[in-house]
């Protein structure tokens, strides 16, 4: 494994994340500290060793399909920064 | 009313005997609000008028009737901002009550006021909020812990009876270690996260503040249980647990791991801790040295698990359903970006960026994956310990609280404050910090922490446990 390459920058913008240059040149040698940090997990021996998602043993939680009671319209959209005729209204998506 | 040092059981004792009224006891709250919070900067807000409207027609013969419990801003109340001490929150008012919630309300608390909180609960100092600063008790140039660093300081001032708080990776029991108040881990799945504003959804619990382990574990009683809205959250019977707090540790084995004494950490910190382990010795307990060898690749480990898990919870911020949305976008990603550019702080942004990281493709099995089989290796450890004692004690933090600004500049420092924390969360256990003494600097006393943590689901076995050291202790 070669050493951490994290490009700030790159993957600022995978996650729509808009960063000013001061905060890419804070983020960046404090990430890359960070993550030299975190390859002593490197050390560990975990051959053979299944993976732990999260620590309580149930899988497939279903619950009873029956309808229930949910918000309405007005109270789904009650803290959109924009919205009308009980939509969410964000800016245009498709071109042309 | 005097609020300093009054306990739940106390009030509840008045209000049974009528020597207290639910409004009396929460005006004296709010009092202690006014009177204490410019200096503590606990308290994000507070709705005095729809409190004390619950308090004239609360039922005085529940469990908590009449008991003011305050909320971490990270916990929804219905009709309350919900902010999580973001910007991007900013006016969000939660449309709904969190399952905690709803049986505060059903055993009769009264839930009042929001406390303040590192942002989306990243954190160790709550200098993180993008709201204000909190300032500890006991010296007001120290942070009060974090991220719940608002509940905290609220109780240790006297400013509420209790408080609800969350913790991903220590978030309660630090702050409560660094504010010489009790802080209690629930297992996981103990406690439903219903309406709980998410961080990191295999790590996170909900849990109370309170002056004294009896007082926890009432309000324990309260929150816990199954809930179908909660998967997560196990259907596992609830028992009483005040029912054994006073019976006493003589014949348990209680295990000191090796790996919590750790260079670099501070003397004085270690010396209250051994000198509590001896008081448990001589209420009859025996003191086992446990290993739990895994112990130092936790802070590492934890890095990675919440960090990803942070970043794909933290992606429903997109300015379209709710809070803050960056004015004048030309088209949809940019209106994505420059939102959560402006709308997060520095740590979450930071926290983002390397949880999506470790999960990007070609990075994933190295980290991730890695991390998640690091996990399990953690949690045997402690399955291991667990054999051959009751229960575990430790040090809550390595230091006492720490200078405001003193470790912004760092995160990597600000990660390890919790490094004898963070295992409880990835083992799933259950964990609870009280006060064991103090340490003087700078002229001022700052408490230290003593961690007990049980098996899952072994919550009446840890309260038990701290109680004998409480009682003990002489409180």
């Amino acid at each position: 494994m070669s050493p951490p390459q994290l490009d700030v920058r790159y993957v600022a913008d995978l996650v729509r994340l808009r960063l000013t240059e001061a905060e890419i040149a804070e983020f960046q040698p404090q990430l890359e500290q960070v993550l030299s940090y975190i390859e002593q997990l490197k050390e560990v021996n975990v051959e053979g060793i299944e993976p732990t998602a999260h620590a309580s043993a149930v899988y497939n939680v279903f619950r009873a399909d029956v309808p229930h009671d949910t918000f309405t319209r007005e109270q789904a959209t009650a803290n959109a920064p924009h919205a009308g005729s009980g939509l969410f209204l964000v800016p245009k998506v498709v071109e042309g | 009313m005097q609020l300093p040092g009054l306990t739940i059981t106390e009030a509840r004792r008045m209000i049974q005997a009528g020597q207290l009224s639910p409004v009396t006891l929460l005006d004296a709250v709010q009092d202690a609000i006014e009177t204490n919070d410019g200096r503590i900067g606990g308290y994000l807000s507070r709705d005095y008028a729809r409190a004390r409207a619950a308090a004239e027609k609360v039922d005085t013969g529940l469990p908590l009737g009449g008991i003011p419990v305050a909320i971490k801003d990270v916990i929804n109340v219905q009709g309350e901002p919900c902010g999580c001490a973001s910007k991007i929150l900013q006016g969000y008012i939660a449309p709904y009550d969190a399952t905690v919630i709803t049986k505060l309300r059903a055993a009769g608390a009264i839930p009042f006021g929001r406390t303040n909180m590192d942002e989306f609960a990243m954190g160790s100092s709550t200098e993180n909020s993008s709201v204000q600063i909190t300032r500890n008790p006991h010296d007001p140039d120290r942070i009060p812990g974090g991220s719940s660093g608002g509940s905290a300081a609220v109780v240790a001032a006297d400013e509420a009876l209790a408080s609800l708080g969350t913790d991903t990776g220590g978030s309660i029991r630090q702050p409560a270690a660094l504010c010489g108040c009790v802080g209690l881990k629930p297992s996981y799945g103990r406690v439903s996260r219903y309406g709980l504003v998410a961080f990191a959804s295999s790590l996170d619990q909900i849990g109370p503040f309170t002056h004294t382990v009896g007082d926890a574990a009432l309000v324990l009683q309260a929150i816990a249980g199954h809930d179908p809205l909660d998967s997560t959250s196990l259907d596992v019977p609830v028992p009483d647990y005040s029912a054994d707090l006073e019976s006493g540790v003589k014949g348990m084995k209680l295990g000191v791991p090796k790996e919590y004494f750790v260079d670099g950490m501070d003397a004085r910190v270690a010396g209250r801790v051994r000198e509590a382990i001896e008081v448990y010795r001589g209420l009859g307990a025996e003191i086992v040295e446990v290993s739990l060898p895994h112990t130092k690749y936790a802070v590492a480990d934890y890095y990675i698990i919440a960090t990803a898990e942070a970043s794909a919870n933290l992606a429903r911020f997109d300015g379209v359903r709710y809070g803050h949305r960056a004015a004048g976008a030309k088209d949809l990603a940019d209106h994505y970006g420059r939102t959560r550019g402006e709308g997060f702080g520095r740590e979450v942004k930071r926290r983002i960026i390397l949880g999506t990281y470790v999960l990007s493709s070609g990075y994933h099995d190295a980290y991730y994956l890695r991390a998640q089989k690091v996990r399990t290796l953690i949690r045997r450890d402690f399955e291991e310990a667990f054999k051959q004692c009751d229960g575990l004690l430790s040090p809550t933090s390595p230091v006492p609280a720490f200078k405001i600004g003193e470790r912004m500049k760092d995160p990597l420092q600000m990660y390890l404050a919790d490094i004898f924390t963070i295992a409880a969360n990835l083992a799933g256990i259950c964990a609870i910090s009280i006060p064991c003494g103090d340490v003087g600097e700078d002229g001022k006393q700052l408490p230290v922490g003593l961690q007990i943590m049980a098996p899952a689901f072994e919550e009446a076995r840890l309260l038990r446990i701290a109680r004998a050291y409480e009682a003990a202790a002489g409180s």
